[in-house]
């Protein structure tokens, strides 16, 4: 195990009943790290969360943590705290007395407990709020005493199970950025569990994207944006064409009649794959300029941008641009290289590509 | 016809209010007149107050009416409490058939429940008239304490007991710090209603206690023989003591709100 290595996942299987939540699942967490747990309800990512917390004990596998086996270690023994998802401040105690639960639980001095709730009063914004009760507190103000509660133990990883689904749109944006904020300031490492793919790609420098207890795919936000590695990744993410084709050779794919030039390799001749355009990636060009041909069938104002949808034959392309063009007009689609991005078919059909698949017909 | 719908709105409060006072303000009224029955009046007196004061047998039976109620009340509020962090915590099924038998008692006529204790304790050879009554009066205050707490921990989150222990907390320390404090609430009112359950009880105590007089017992046997005015004061009295608690309890209440306001203005002006 490399030292930076502070939190080691080994074959985790969690089943409820027969289900399993969590397949086999392997994950590192690098010491200092923003990672991010990233998948629709029931994929299993809270339950990981919990099982790194020591709520929920694995079926079968292990947690490490600096490179000691805590896998049946209660919660209460581990250097983890937890920023829950409605909060859980306790109401019987004002905003001093939550953020100072855990001090006094570890018998500190007084001096020192109130010493330390100040700083991180102070780093959550809450300073002057000692005093107040917790229910007097707007959901914004709760939710940073939830974080304030939770680091001012000096965790060696922060965990946060949705921390932000309760509040509004615009709090919700800056809460992103300060929580990004308090990370670098304390410089420890966090584990977030969300749905809204957004809020991952703004904050995390690890994304882990997972489906039915199973991790899609591990990389940084642009990895995971520009190279998805299956559809489910590539649906999740953003909203994506995907079009199966089929590669000619390295750096050369068809679909739909036409060839195009593309930057991926390493496939076999004349392999079955499956395409992902982005939308913002593609460009409307006047009729008879580009190979791919359609008619605007739908505009959608979407405030920065237009989503265009253009009928090409058999199927629909989205297309994400800032100039209108009215419906009912023929254009051609570009398409460059750099565009298109090739996956692997899937080897066996799974559930969500048998309704993926239906969704396109 | 407006002069009445009128007249019925304002004083129908008013009605309901005199229907339900009338019989209790008769009774403080004729606890200061000295007559042996309470059909006629004749005149201001103390002398039913200074008769009750004189008369020891009463003070036996609020004595044992009070320590019973009190010991009672906290003794199943304590059990009572733990039952009901035990039955939440279980899992969905045998939660409904556990709650569901431990409910059943309070639909169980007075009548049915006194008597049963009155054999068993026979059959057992148990002869404190004291101690009979307080175990009885523990039992049947049990249902009403779980019925007052469950509801509280239903609403109180799971996750408030997994917070202490990522905080730091034992099991046991999460109960008592985190969870307890929670559903405090349910457990005053489960304490409130078993006090006052147990203080007027008069059913189940006379079976059960063999000869051992609380209020009740000590009211009803004299009674037989005509009310002696010196109940009437001591009816008087009780009314008194059980309102101003409960004035008192309300006051405190209402304040608690105002603050609560006051500090929810001053967050909303800044």
């Amino acid at each position: 195990m490399e030292s930076n290595h502070l939190i080691e996942l080994e074959n985790i299987t969690k089943e409820y009943s027969g289900d399993k939540a969590l397949d086999n699942i392997n994950l590192y967490i690098r010491n200092g790290e923003f990672l991010t747990l990233l998948g629709p309800s029931g994929c299993g990512k809270t339950t990981m969360l919990r099982i790194i917390a020591g709520f929920t004990m694995p079926s079968e596998g292990k947690v490490y943590m600096d490179d000691k086996e805590v896998t049946h270690v209660p919660p209460y023994k581990r250097r983890v705290n937890t920023v829950f998802q409605k909060y859980a401040l306790f109401m019987h105690l004002n905003v001093f007395d939550n953020v100072a639960f855990g001090l006094k639980l570890k018998k500190m001095s007084k001096k020192e407990i109130t010493n330390r709730v100040e700083n991180i009063l102070e780093l959550v914004n809450l300073k002057g709020y000692e005093k107040r009760w917790v229910e007097q507190l707007s959901g914004g103000q709760q939710q940073r005493v939830a974080i304030a509660r939770a680091l001012v133990n000096d965790p060696e990883v922060l965990l946060l199970d949705e921390p932000l689904s309760a509040l509004d749109k615009k709090l919700r944006k800056g809460m992103q950025v300060e929580l990004k904020r308090m990370q670098q300031a304390v410089g420890i490492t966090f584990i977030y569990v969300t749905h809204d793919q957004e809020e991952a790609l703004t904050m995390s420098d690890t994304i882990v994207v997972m489906n039915e207890g199973k991790i899609q795919q591990i990389g940084t936000p642009a990895d995971i944006y520009n190279e998805p590695k299956n559809q489910f990744v590539a649906q999740f993410i953003g909203e994506s064409n995907i079009i199966e084709g089929i590669m000619l050779q390295d750096y050369m794919v068809s679909f739909k009649g036409n060839v195009y030039e593309c930057v991926d390799k390493g496939f076999e001749r004349n392999e079955l794959v499956d395409l992902v355009i982005r939308p913002e990636d593609v460009d409307i060009v006047p009729l008879g300029s580009a190979p791919l041909s359609g008619v605007i069938t739908n505009v959608i104002f979407m405030g920065v941008h237009y989503a265009i949808t253009v009928n090409c034959n058999e199927f629909s392309l989205m297309v994400h641009t800032t100039d209108l063009v009215p419906v009912g007009e023929h254009v051609s689609v570009q398409i460059l290289p750099d565009a298109i991005h090739v996956m692997k078919k899937p080897k066996e059909v799974s559930e969500f590509e048998i309704v993926m698949d239906e969704e396109k017909e | 016809m407006k002069k009445l719908s009128a007249f019925l709105k304002h004083s129908y409060l008013g009605l309901v209010l005199l229907f339900m006072y009338a019989p209790i303000f008769i009774l403080i009224l004729f606890s200061f007149t000295d007559s042996r029955t309470m059909s006629k009046w004749q005149g201001w007196s103390f002398g039913a107050y200074e008769k009750l004061f004189a008369e020891r047998a009463v003070w036996v039976a609020v004595q044992n009416s009070i320590t019973i109620a009190i010991i009672a009340a906290v003794v199943a509020t304590i059990m009572g409490t733990f039952a009901a962090i035990g039955i939440h915590s279980m899992k969905k099924r045998n939660r409904m058939l556990v709650e569901n038998v431990t409910q059943l008692p309070m639909v169980n006529p007075d009548l049915v429940t006194g008597i049963s204790f009155m054999l068993l304790f026979t059959a057992i050879g148990f002869t404190s008239g004291y101690l009979r009554m307080l175990i009885a009066h523990i039992t049947f205050n049990l249902p009403y304490v779980i019925f007052s707490v469950m509801p509280r921990l239903r609403q109180s989150s799971n996750r408030l007991y997994e917070a202490a222990m990522d905080l730091g907390c034992t099991p046991m320390i999460a109960l008592t710090k985190v969870v307890i404090p929670d559903i405090m609430p349910g457990i005053i009112s489960g304490f409130i209603l078993a006090f006052t359950l147990s203080i007027d009880d008069f059913v189940i105590s006379w079976f059960a206690a063999d000869g051992v007089p609380n209020i009740s017992i000590y009211v009803y046997s004299i009674a037989r023989r005509g009310i002696p005015s010196h109940i009437n004061a001591l009816s008087a009295l009780m009314f008194v003591v059980v309102a101003t608690l409960l004035v008192i309890v309300n006051l405190r209440s209402i304040k608690q709100e105002k603050e609560a306001e006051v500090q929810a203005r001053k967050l909303r002006s800044k």
